[in-house]
């Protein structure tokens, strides 16, 4: 079925109203993904509710409560250099830089690209890794649910039909550092597995595994140990509660027990460079 | 409000600028920005590669910066300056970097080197002296097959170094 018709709304309302009336019609971001797929006819939309044109999407601003607002329009580039999002919430710009290539950089946005979902996206962990609330919009209203619930399976978000994300909020940066360790097989690629890490200035570690199994990987107990002990062997013990919620598949960019290997080793190069981060060293 | 407001619907021609000059095109609503410049305004400068947006072979310039042609829809860059290598021969900057390709070797069987000299372009635009890292940074969206990349690299350092490093 060829492509039909192409809408633009103005604002979220139209946008949602849209997508509430047509079932089949699908929002369009960047493109970045969304067209490569269309290329492959991997997907073939009889209509495009394109989001390029509402001004609420766009941007990023810091609230009045010092949380900030990622617009889900806001390319990979504009994330990747803001300045706003430091200390802690600095792992979500350095996720940023890694994705793709600058030109590819210049086209995604954080709305597509967490919608898609595939488990080898540098932002799922990072975001996640900060905490970070989806704000979503659909005809019905408005709601915002924790990164962590958002990313539910295998390219499988919490978004029901007709939902969009409208922003990721980012809370409001903390005093500490973070940093976000990709391993992929060439540069540009997807992460054959990446971890991300926060570490705010009393001590807190909030740890999160990338690209090794459905969605992104954080365990309670891993975050406690990295909280109050940092030693090689405090973290290779957090690296194995990890491994241990894994399910990571054998694919072209790894094999699942290479992908286990790494997540101790990338989860211990995550957390030096998180510590001289908080300590300004990096 | 109401479809036919806001809607496009297929077969419509669509009104781009291109390299400086409005033209209208016959593009269907999933036709790529790339189709529409190859096979229908015959600018063949930007290669069709993966059209995945992988290799960066139909890398041309939108708003300034440089994009994949083949993941952006030609209905969606209506209203955009689109340049692609055609439209920035004229530039110093380019004329550099083609230059010290040529001179450098920097190119074999030359399917990438489009797409290579507008991301180097762009690079230059805002970087007048790129070091070695930077240059590999601006490029790495760009695949080619043939060189290794050290002399497209060493290429685009010796056309910034020729423009003063002032491109």
């Amino acid at each position: 079925m060829a492509l039909a018709g192409m809408l633009w709304p103005r604002t979220v309302d139209e946008a949602t109203a849209w997508l509430a009336e047509d079932p089949e019609a699908r929002p369009i971001s960047g493109g970045a993904t969304l067209v490569a797929m269309m290329n492959a006819r991997v997907i073939e939309p009889h209509c495009l509710v394109n989001l390029a044109r509402i001004d609420e999407l766009r941007g990023i601003r810091v609230l009045d409560d010092g949380r900030v607002r990622i617009g889900a329009f806001t390319r990979h580039r504009e994330t990747a250099e803001c300045l706003a999002l430091t200390s802690t919430a600095a792992v979500v710009p350095r996720a940023a830089a890694q994705i793709a290539n600058a030109t590819v950089r210049n086209m995604g946005t954080i709305g597509g690209s967490i919608s898609f979902a595939d488990p080898g996206l540098d932002y799922p962990p990072a975001i996640v890794a900060a905490g970070a609330e989806i704000e979503i919009a659909a005809a019905s209203g408005r709601r915002s649910v924790a990164a962590k619930d958002f990313f539910v399976d295998w390219y499988t978000t919490a978004l029901a039909p007709g939902e969009i994300v409208t922003a990721v909020i980012v809370p409001r940066p903390a005093a500490g550092g973070a940093a976000y360790e990709k391993h992929a097989r060439v540069a540009g690629d997807y992460a054959t597995a990446a971890a991300a890490v926060c570490i705010d200035a009393g001590g807190r570690v909030r740890a999160v595994i990338g690209a090794c199994g459905p969605t992104p990987i954080a365990d309670d107990t891993a975050d406690a140990v990295l909280s109050s002990d940092r030693s090689d062997a405090a973290v290779a013990r957090a690296g194995a509660l990890l491994e241990a919620r894994a399910d990571p598949l054998d694919d072209v960019r790894g094999s699942a027990e290479y992908r286990r290997l790494l997540i101790p080793r990338l989860l211990l190069r995550a957390v030096r460079r998180a510590e001289a981060d908080a300590r300004g060293a990096s | 409000m109401t479809v036919a407001a806001i809607s496009v619907a297929n077969d419509e021609r669509v009104a781009l600028e291109v390299n400086g000059a409005r033209v209208a095109v016959h593009a269907e609503l999933s036709t790529t920005l790339l189709t529409a410049l190859r096979d229908e305004l015959r600018l063949t400068a930007a290669k069709r590669g993966c059209n995945q947006g992988v290799c960066g072979a139909c890398t041309v310039s939108i708003d300034g910066e440089p994009m994949r042609a083949c993941l952006s829809l030609a209905h969606g860059c209506a209203g955009r300056d689109v340049r692609t290598l055609e439209g920035l021969v004229d530039e110093p900057r380019m004329q550099a970097l083609q230059r010290a390709f040529a001179a450098g070797g920097a190119l074999q069987c030359g399917f990438c080197t489009p797409g290579m000299l507008v991301a180097a372009h762009a690079l230059l635009g805002r970087d007048a002296d790129p070091d070695e890292a930077a240059v590999r940074a601006a490029l790495s969206g760009n695949l080619c097959r043939c060189t290794g990349y050290a002399k497209i690299v060493a290429a685009v350092r010796a056309a910034a170094h020729s423009l003063g490093g002032r491109a």
